[in-house]
């Protein structure tokens, strides 16, 4: 069993952390007080730093994560690099050169954050220069959206963009790039106790399974997205935390004629490079779906996990008809994922079950949409969010599968409106009729983010604005 | 040319040079406050013990519990403050309330721990019991209930009455804005020790240091120079740690003096938001007259700033927004009433503008919502109401160079081809019935210099050593500002020497003593040209010893770039001539000082001339707004800003730009939203966290983003030429606001006029949108119209 952590290219000894220390935390308790803490809760990216992989594109990936989120028990024998090992003052590495002269630093607290996101998007395998440059991608195929949960206060970010957009390739003798070729550190299983509380790293999901069967108030977790914002601001202390992000039970990914198979402990961003846009849907969801750095480690099952409302996969996944692999120590069985969500944050999912993987029937519906309704375009928790999925067939609506979250105690099927739009033509007029009973669906409540009225007429607005884009794609005029 | 304002040739000042610190912010090399804690021996957390009542009497409360935790040693109350139980300077405002609590989240009690988890825990342990009080969350509570505090104040010049009454249109509203989070990215943070020397030694994120070693000595009855405080450098502070952080450094040093430890209390995200102070709010009624030209004739308002529980700097918050509600309008007749209304908040303080702003979007609303129903495009109605050369503000003072708006003006228009554009958007929004395009120009005029006059002065200490080194310490303080960066610019310059000869060292309190907030958009004007009086008293005396060794007058020898050169020939190294001075027994340090001259300003009547200079600038931004959702793009922004002669044109960039990206944050994002049901959270904010209360991030940044610097800008009144730059572009965002409101009276019939929340969020810009697609094609029923 390892006990220690590489950080920028130094074995230091995990000791003195506690079951619930974050990376963040250990990190500067030794020191390294490059990373800070801006918020505690995985929005601000002022925390980010690098850690080894497994890449999809290459044997490691220099992949950026929230270290104020991971407890540092959950990186126990991997590789880690901060801004100060990046670079020194004396010794800038390119992404410190390009930002420190373009005036990309100004109070400088979230720099070193903005750094580690913006070196893993350098060293991006695919990342390639292209002709075709848009308002989130430079000439250098940089993506903006790798910057998406850095917050910066004080430049406006215009700096910051072209800092990130004059990066040119790594050179040859770049140690950070060479490291990508060789594979990351396996998981280690770890079993750490402190003070009556642990943390466990099992080796295999039986294993798992097993342990959830014994104590059902384990506390399951892969990226700790969710639970780490739970720990930090909220004072949860889980006397058991179990970790299952890189269990190859919970990892595995394969596409046949019948369905697409997504292993649970699989992240959003590494869904998102495996699936390569053969789901539509699911590629218009994933940029809006918080930020890089949470893509980065929190996982498709975590997300239904929660059972939270709000969640951004649900409406999505209920549009493509997907179900769910629970596993446990009695076996395994297969829900509807419409059938899943039973209250509030309640599942049909038994404390003594897991996740294990998320199956999406094909062929897909071929007219789909994801709608996202929030106050800011990156990184924000949706008011209202829907995903679509219709089958139009010689103008007449035949299948029509509409999945909502933020207007009920669940995510839903907006079945009202999909009866009011099957077996009708798929016309202004059907649509304004399918609309208003849209607007009718759920029981949205009035919060910080939205008022119950502005959530309901967004639903309405929503189907209207999905039949305005399809008549925009089919180049007929509004 | 003032003898202030004169460049030399070979000026460092001017060059385009990245923030002195940037090297080490990319590398995380760069400390700040909390960065010390590791490299400190034995210290203790604070923890606080917060209310979850808006308002109440504290009963009982009971610290015992709390020692009971492991880690836990020792809890601080009022009956431990040795002085003033005060954090502020207006003994309103108790360090530790020991009656009652004033709003939710105030801190009672603070837990000191081993480590910060003892010190929560400890926190829970604490059993206080609360008698809820009736509580005034919302500023509309408070003016009902006649709830107010400080002094009001009031502004007038010509005849408002007699103006409205033959006024040719009068409009009348009523408008209420939040206020906004400072949400600098390093929270309120301080660490204490007793030194060697007994001395009671602060580190604190502080804008302030002079004020929080100030209340430092009154909470321990000690004398000021037993204290120190020492800023490295803040994570931001845009006004939220002018006062804020004075009463957190107080604690940390509380309970240094009493467990002899050194004390770290640094407040996490959640904390920081709902114990310390916002932007504030402000409500406002108004009354506006136009001739038929569309020439505001007069302007009668009322505005109320909510104040939250105690005054913080409202007062002269209050004073500058009623002191810039012309923004950059001629008024002839004008009235302006202020008061502050007192609620059960957070006290609600400086940020970036302060006030200034809030008297500006008020006059900016007007002219918004009245352009329409004047049957002028906005842009025009702006435009032709600017101060022009002669006029006066309301207070009385000369508007100088008001000729530089309209040179802002019309290069907006001409680099920013806004004629094309709007031609363009009206096309585009002719054949895209569900999206529309608006496009804004407003301006800025902001005053420069404290509204208190006495507040205008600064100092610096300036050593040359031995060896032709250079340090300087001067009285401001460095949160990303570029301040340090400009004053290492001015050193060099003044004393002719290359950059890298100069270092600057750490602000601290025992190096420039009595020293005024970093504030005001002020530092480099007032810290700059007491670092010039310190370098020119040095270089006379240096150029008495080089002239002397050249066999020239000292008038006759100039500094620059290390060398010393006589005007007839002949020349001595910089090195050589210090270390000539030092064997001939010459000063070769000097405390400067400056005061600006020329202010005087009787907070009373509200007349005088309290800025040295104003700072002017104009804006363009074009939207588009979804009609489906109210989810609007900012396109293309285009600024040209009066900085000056720019004493570093790189930072005074970053000034521009991120000072409007902050502006736009707060007039259409970010959401403080308090919970003013008379549920059980009555006085909570909602929005307490960052996936809350949400910033402009990379999606908010303008599209294309020209940012151009005003020629031949020089001014006379400050250091070499330049001008102050912090505040003033924040209030360039107007332009976004406004062309929001554009785009969504575009969604109805022609003349539409939009009342628009602020901020102006996705969901307010939807209902506005909704209302004027919805609207007859006649002029809106808001106003009286046509008197």
């Amino acid at each position: 069993m390892s006990t220690t952590i590489k950080v920028n290219g130094q074995d230091l000894p995990l000791g003195g952390a506690s079951v619930h220390t974050t990376t963040l935390d250990w990190l500067r308790d030794r020191g390294l007080t490059g990373a800070k803490e801006g918020c505690a809760e995985g929005e601000c990216g002022a925390c980010s730093v690098l850690v080894a992989r497994p890449g999809i594109d290459s044997p490691t990936e220099w992949t950026a994560i929230n270290a104020c989120l991971v407890p540092v028990a959950a990186l126990d024998g991997q590789e880690i690099v901060t801004s100060e090992g990046l670079g020194t003052s004396s010794e800038l590495h390119p992404v410190q050169r390009e930002l420190a002269v373009r005036g990309g630093s100004q109070c400088g607290f979230c720099t070193p954050g903005f750094v580690c996101s913006m070196a893993a998007e350098y060293y991006r395998p695919t990342r390639t220069a292209s002709a075709e440059e848009d308002c989130e991608h430079g000439p250098n195929g940089f993506d903006l959206h790798s910057l998406s949960g850095n917050l910066c206060r004080c430049t406006g970010y215009r700096p910051i963009r072209d800092a990130a957009y004059a990066l040119g390739d790594p050179d040859g003798d770049d140690t950070f790039a060479a490291r990508q070729s060789s594979p990351p550190p396996p998981p280690a299983p770890t079993r750490l106790t402190v003070n009556g509380a642990e943390f466990v790293r099992p080796e295999q999901l039986d294993d798992v399974l097993e342990l959830i069967a014994e104590c059902p108030e384990a506390k399951v977790v892969a990226g700790s997205t969710d639970t780490g914002v739970e720990v930090n601001l909220r004072g949860v202390r889980p006397s058991l935390v179990v970790a299952v992000d890189r269990l190859p039970e919970l990892r595995e990914f394969s596409i046949d004629d019948e369905q697409v198979r997504i292993g649970a402990a699989l992240t959003l961003t590494e869904v998102e490079r495996l699936l390569a846009g053969r789901v539509p849907l699911l590629e218009q969801l994933f940029p809006q779906f918080a930020s890089r750095l949470i893509r980065n480690g929190a996982t498709i099952g975590g997300n239904l996990g929660t059972g939270s409302p709000i969640g951004d996969t649900p409406p999505a996944l209920l549009a493509l008809d997907a179900s769910l692999v629970l596993a446990s120590r009695r076996g395994e069985r297969t829900v509807a994922l419409a059938d899943y969500f039973t209250g509030y944050r309640e599942t049909l999912k038994a404390p003594d079950e897991l996740i294990r993987a998320v199956l999406i029937p094909l062929p897909l519906a071929p007219l789909t949409a994801f709608h996202k309704i929030a106050k800011r375009r990156f990184d924000d928790i949706s008011s209202v969010a829907v995903g679509y999925a219709l089958d139009v067939v010689d103008g007449v609506v035949r299948e029509a599968r509409i999945g909502l979250g933020g207007v009920a105690a669940t995510p839903i099927r907006a079945r009202a409106t999909e009866q009011a739009l099957v077996g009708r033509p798929w016309t202004e007029r059907t649509v304004r009729e399918a609309a208003a009973v849209m607007a009718t669906e759920g029981t949205p409540l009035d919060d910080h983010r939205a008022s119950a009225s502005y959530r309901s007429a967004m639903l309405g607005q929503s189907l209207l604005r999905f039949h305005a884009q399809q008549l925009h794609v089919e180049g007929v005029s509004a | 040319m003032s003898q202030l304002s004169e460049r030399p040739v070979e000026a460092v000042v001017g060059l385009p040079l990245p923030h002195e610190s940037a090297a080490l912010h990319v590398t995380g090399e760069a400390l700040y406050t909390d960065d010390l804690v590791v490299r400190t021996r034995d210290v203790l957390h604070a923890w606080p013990v917060q209310s979850p009542y808006a308002h109440a009497r504290i009963v009982d409360l009971q610290v015992k519990p709390a020692y009971d935790v492991p880690g836990v040693v020792r809890v601080l109350t009022s009956d431990d403050v040795p002085g003033v139980n005060d954090a502020g300077v207006k003994h309103d405002e108790p360090l530790f309330p020991d009656a009652e609590v004033m709003f939710h989240g105030h801190a009672i009690c603070w837990v000191l721990g081993e480590t910060l988890e003892a010190a929560r825990l400890g926190a829970e342990a604490v059993q206080v019991e609360y008698e809820p009080l009736p509580s005034l969350v919302s500023v509309r509570e408070a003016i009902a209930a006649g709830n107010f505090q400080g002094t009001g104040r009031h502004l007038e010049r010509g005849d408002v009455e007699t103006a409205l009454t033959t006024a040719a249109h009068v409009f009348q509203g009523e408008f209420e804005f939040a206020g906004q989070e400072h949400f600098y990215l390093e929270t309120h943070v301080a660490l204490a020790l007793v030194d060697e020397g007994g001395q009671i030694f602060v580190q604190s994120s502080s804008q302030h240091p002079s004020e929080t070693q100030e209340i430092v000595a009154h909470v321990l009855g000690v004398a000021s120079h037993a204290v120190t405080v020492q800023c490295l450098r803040m994570g931001g502070g845009f006004g939220g740690k002018e006062m804020q952080p004075h009463g957190f450094a107080a604690i940390a040093a509380l309970g240094a003096t009493l467990t002899g430890r050194p004390v770290r209390l640094r407040l996490n995200r959640t904390q920081d938001v709902t114990m310390s102070g916002k932007r504030h709010g402000f409500h406002s009624q108004w009354r506006a007259g136009f001739d038929d030209d569309g020439r505001l004739v007069a302007l009668e308002a009322t505005l109320t700033a909510d104040g939250g529980w105690s005054l913080d700097l409202s007062e002269p918050v209050l004073a500058r927004a009623m002191c810039h509600i012309d923004n950059a309008y001629w008024i002839p007749n004008v009235r302006v009433d202020g008061r502050i209304a007192k609620t059960n908040k957070t006290s609600q303080t400086a940020f970036r503008g302060f006030g200034g702003p809030q008297g500006m979007l008020v006059i900016e609303n007007v002219l918004g919502r009245c352009a329409p129903l004047l049957g002028y495009d906005a842009m025009e109605l702006r435009r032709r109401n600017l101060y022009q050369p002669g006029h006066t503000t309301p207070y009385g003072q000369p508007v100088r160079h008001a000729e530089r708006l309209e040179a802002c003006w019309s290069e907006v228009v001409r680099g920013g081809e806004v004629e094309r554009r709007q031609a363009e958007i009206e096309q585009f929004n002719a054949i895209h019935p569900n999206t529309k395009r608006g496009l804004a120009m407003t301006p800025v005029k902001f005053g420069i210099s404290f509204n208190l006059t006495a507040f205008n002065q600064a100092g610096a200490l300036v050593h040359v050593y031995k060896d032709g080194s250079v340090l300087i310490n001067h009285g401001g303080t460095e949160m990303g500002q570029g301040l340090h960066t400009k004053m290492l610019q001015v050193a060099a310059t003044t004393l002719g020497v290359p950059l890298e000869r100069v270092r600057l060292a750490p602000t601290r309190t025992d190096k420039v003593p009595n020293t005024s907030a970093t504030a005001a958009s002020s530092g480099a004007d007032l810290n700059g040209a007491a670092i010039k009086n310190a370098c020119e008293q040095i270089r006379e005396r240096l150029a008495q010893v080089a002239g002397s060794r050249l066999g020239l007058h000292a008038h006759d020898v100039r500094f620059a770039d290390g060398m010393v050169r006589g005007l007839q020939g002949g020349s001595l190294s910089w090195d050589d001539v210090v270390l000539a001075a030092y064997f001939q027994r010459v000063q070769l340090w000097a405390a400067g000082f400056y005061r600006t001259e020329g202010l005087h300003w009787d907070a009373n009547a509200m007349q005088g001339e309290p800025f040295k200079y104003f700072a002017y600038g104009v804006a363009a931004a074009e939207v588009e707004v979804d009609g489906f959702t109210g989810a609007y793009t900012l396109r293309r922004v285009d600024i040209v800003h009066d900085v000056g002669d720019s004493l570093s044109p790189l930072i005074d960039l970053g000034q521009i730009e991120g000072g409007f990206v902050q502006g736009t944050g707060w007039l259409t994002l970010e959401d403080l939203r308090w919970d003013e049901s008379d549920g059980p959270h009555r006085g909570r904010l909602a929005t307490q966290a960052a996936s809350t209360y949400k910033l402009p991030s990379f999606s908010e940044m303008p599209q294309v983003f020209n940012v151009h610097l005003l020629d031949k800008a020089h001014e006379d009144g400050a250091v070499y030429g330049s001008k102050a730059v912090g505040e003033p572009p924040l209030m360039l965002a107007f332009s976004v606001r406004e062309a929001l409101r554009q785009a969504a009276a575009a969604f109805g019939p022609v003349g539409t006029s939009v009342d628009l929340p602020s901020p102006a969020t996705p969901e307010a810009v939807y209902w506005a949108l909704d209302e004027a697609r919805s609207a007859a094609p006649v002029p809106s029923s808001f106003s009286l119209s046509g008197v």
